[in-house]
């Protein structure tokens, strides 16, 4: 058995964003991190190789120096690291993307008792998208938004699924793949023994060459001029008109505000 | 890969939005979604359907009529009762391909984004994410942008075309689907020029629901066709359905907002017991910022914001909530933005049309009182 994590390294929104005059993001002067819901994906991985001792192999799609990434996570228990990167995969959009990783995943194997695990969305892009497809393109049944994960007794694995409302109990058969949200763990963080390691473990690099032939690409729809969705335009929003800070005390402002909210018939 | 030729762009025709029920009860956005599919469908001179999938679900049609929709396709079966990714996914790509709609839009609920992206991957074509504005004419596109985009005026009159692997592709009948990323840094409008459908995921409160029509309703053309599905296609098993114990608030419905955040720190009981009355007094609910709800100090259905819920009341108070992009992302569209915040630079301020500079524990009383006589005068 082997639980395949799909990881993304994103730039860190937390702080400051650096945009570019033409209204694209400015990558380069972002620190990266790795994607959080991602790091649900491989703590769930993780504690499942706990209890069976099974193989975490992790995936990533991107630039070369994605490579730190995935070291990273070899030095938080994973075993095996593939780094898919070629300049003809840039650009792609979630069905192009999820195109490449199924051609990565197939290569590597997706075997009868292994599972698949995404997080359920990049922040940057914000679209949890590429989990499902990748599962449509490879015809795993998929369980999204998964907040509890257990592999039971006759081998299927039940998922509590979250809905907005509630949420579903779904027993589903392995191989599948599970997108995790925050709700479903607490990353770990590296261990000493890990981080002596990270480096004399496998990490994999998947080129174009490797791939280009595989069933699961269709090469006129890959990079940024495949993908089926382009981008028309990317700008900064503007900000809100002006509006007025209250001045004087508590209860004058109170009143101050009330009257003009009265005064626009809004209360 | 589907062997409908999706590339042959004249021969699809039509606005479908795929109206979510559960338990045989429509989802509010789907209302939305049908309200502004038809402004697109008059754009685009079509016909506007709602699907709705489920079991016995066929009563529930004529309200998507009153909505908007010209014509609602209800796909009855004992397997759809309960969601599942594979019976939906195969009922709708099936129904995609044989009518061949240019659009197809979905809320961007948790069912929605786990249907969206299955159903454009099988069907071989784009989809765009948790939309927040939908244009499919040029004009009304470049107008939008001149309202809400820092862009140059040249540079959004000059938009005329876009090139896909060398060869110009025009836009007149496109659907340019526009969507924050990056957390809300950025904006950015998506089209699908190759493949048709068009299909979006639109995020929940964000369309205006236009008003019930009784007699549209009443005139709705209602269609049931065969649905191919068996137990095989099926690969999950749904063993319950558990809804939440204590009732959700309804923040997207609410039209008064008070919202707190790590500002009540010093005392959490007193702090949400006075957004409580302030939001009373107005008659609405409270909300809060992330920081509130990973603290535990309230439930996660009450968080506002990039991974909450996105809010447009007429009044959005914001009580000692700083600001933060990822917070802004979700209350920015609300009429009137009221923030009250102990520190005269908070973020906040910057959208608010209202601040007031002072400690919340001092103020909303005062606030609370003021909003009372202000209403009993009227
Ligand atoms: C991927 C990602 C997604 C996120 N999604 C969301 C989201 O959906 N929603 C969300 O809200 N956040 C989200 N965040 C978190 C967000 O970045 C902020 O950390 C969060 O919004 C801060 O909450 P806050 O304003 O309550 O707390 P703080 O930033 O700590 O602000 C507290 C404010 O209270 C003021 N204050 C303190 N005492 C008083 C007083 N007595 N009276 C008046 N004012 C007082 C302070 O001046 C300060 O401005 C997300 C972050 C990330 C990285
Ligand atoms: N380039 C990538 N490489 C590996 N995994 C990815 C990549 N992009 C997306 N994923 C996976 O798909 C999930 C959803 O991403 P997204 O659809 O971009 O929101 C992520 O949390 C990852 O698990």
């Amino acid at each position: 058995m082997k639980i395949i994590v799909c990881v993304k390294q994103v730039p860190d929104t937390s702080g400051k964003v650096a945009v570019k005059p033409d209204g694209t993001l400015d990558r380069a002067s972002m620190a990266t991190i790795t994607n959080p819901d991602d790091l649900n994906a491989v703590e769930a991985a993780l504690s499942i190789k706990d209890k069976t001792g099974c193989k975490v192999v992790v995936v990533t799609m991107g630039p070369p120096k994605a490579e730190e990434m995935l070291r990273e996570i070899l030095a938080r228990g994973a075993d095996e690291a593939v780094l898919v990167s070629a300049r003809e995969f840039g650009g792609s959009d979630t069905y192009a993307t999820s195109q490449i990783l199924a051609a990565a995943l197939d290569h590597l194997g997706v075997d009868k008792d292994d599972i698949v695990f995404c997080g359920r969305q990049a922040i940057d892009g914000d679209t949890a998208q590429v989990g499902p497809q990748i599962a449509e393109k490879l015809g795993l049944p998929q369980v999204t938004y998964a907040a509890d994960i257990v592999i039971k007794e006759d081998g299927k694995v039940s998922v509590k699924r979250m809905l907005e409302d509630g949420y579903m109990n779904i027993n589903v058969a392995r191989p599948c793949l599970i997108t995790c949200i925050k709700e479903l763990n607490n990353p770990r963080y590296m261990n000493i023994a890990d981080i002596y390691t990270a480096y004399d473990k496998p990490c994999n690099v998947y080129d174009y060459e490797l791939l280009k032939d595989s069933k699961y690409i269709d090469k006129t729809v890959i990079g940024l001029q495949g993908s089926p969705t382009n981008i028309l335009t990317s700008f900064t929003p503007k900000q809100k008109g002006e509006g007025v800070m209250l001045q004087g005390t508590d209860a004058e402002v109170s009143k101050e505000l009330a009257d003009a909210l009265a005064s626009k018939h809004v209360i | 890969m589907s062997s409908f030729n999706n590339t042959d762009l004249s021969a699809f025709k039509n606005v479908w939005v795929f109206c979510e029920q559960r338990n045989g009860e429509m989802m509010p956005t789907s209302y939305e979604l049908i309200s502004e599919g038809r402004r697109l469908a008059d754009e685009l001179k079509v016909e506007l359907v709602g699907v709705i999938l489920g079991d016995g679900v066929i009563e529930l049609a004529p309200s998507v009529g009153g909505y908007g929709a010209d014509r609602v396709i209800v796909c009855n079966h004992p397997l759809l009762k309960d969601y599942t990714t594979d019976g939906y996914t195969k009922v709708l790509s099936d129904m995609i391909e044989e009518y061949k709609p240019e659009v197809v839009l979905f809320g961007a609920t948790n069912i929605g984004r786990d249907l969206g992206p299955r159903c454009a991957a099988r069907l071989h074509t784009g989809l765009c994410a948790d939309c927040t504005h939908l244009d499919v004419d040029m004009d009304t596109y470049k107008n939008f942008l001149k309202e809400t985009s820092t862009l140059a005026e040249e540079r959004i009159d000059g938009i005329k075309e876009i090139k896909v692997l060398g060869e110009p592709r025009t836009l007149e009948r496109e659907l340019k689907m526009t969507r924050p990323a990056f957390g809300g840094h950025l904006m950015a409008s998506i089209v699908c020029p190759r493949f048709r459908p068009s299909m979006a995921t639109v995020r929940p409160g964000v369309m205006k629901k236009a008003p019930y029509d009784e007699a549209k309703a009443g005139k709705v053309v209602i269609e049931q066709p065969t649905v191919n599905l068996s137990e095989s296609d099926i690969q999950t098993e749904v063993v319950d359905i558990v809804k939440a114990a204590k009732k959700m608030v309804d923040l997207i419905g609410a039209e008064y907002i008070v919202s707190v955040g790590r500002g009540i720190a010093s005392d959490v009981e007193g702090g949400i017991k006075l957004a409580e009355e302030l939001a009373e007094v107005l008659g609405g609910v409270v909300g809060g910022s992330r920081a509130v709800i990973d603290s535990g100090w309230l439930p996660a259905d009450h968080q506002v914001g990039q991974t909450g819920k996105t809010v447009r009341p007429k009044v959005y108070i914001a009580l000692g909530i700083s600001g933060a992009i990822q917070h802004k992302a979700g209350m920015q569209d609300s009429e009137y933005i009221v923030a009250v915040n102990k520190n005269s630079s908070a973020p906040i301020f910057e959208i608010a049309d209202y601040g007031i500079t002072g400690d919340l524990f001092k103020v909303v009383p005062h606030l609370i009182d003021a909003i009372k006589a202000a209403k009993a005068e009227k």
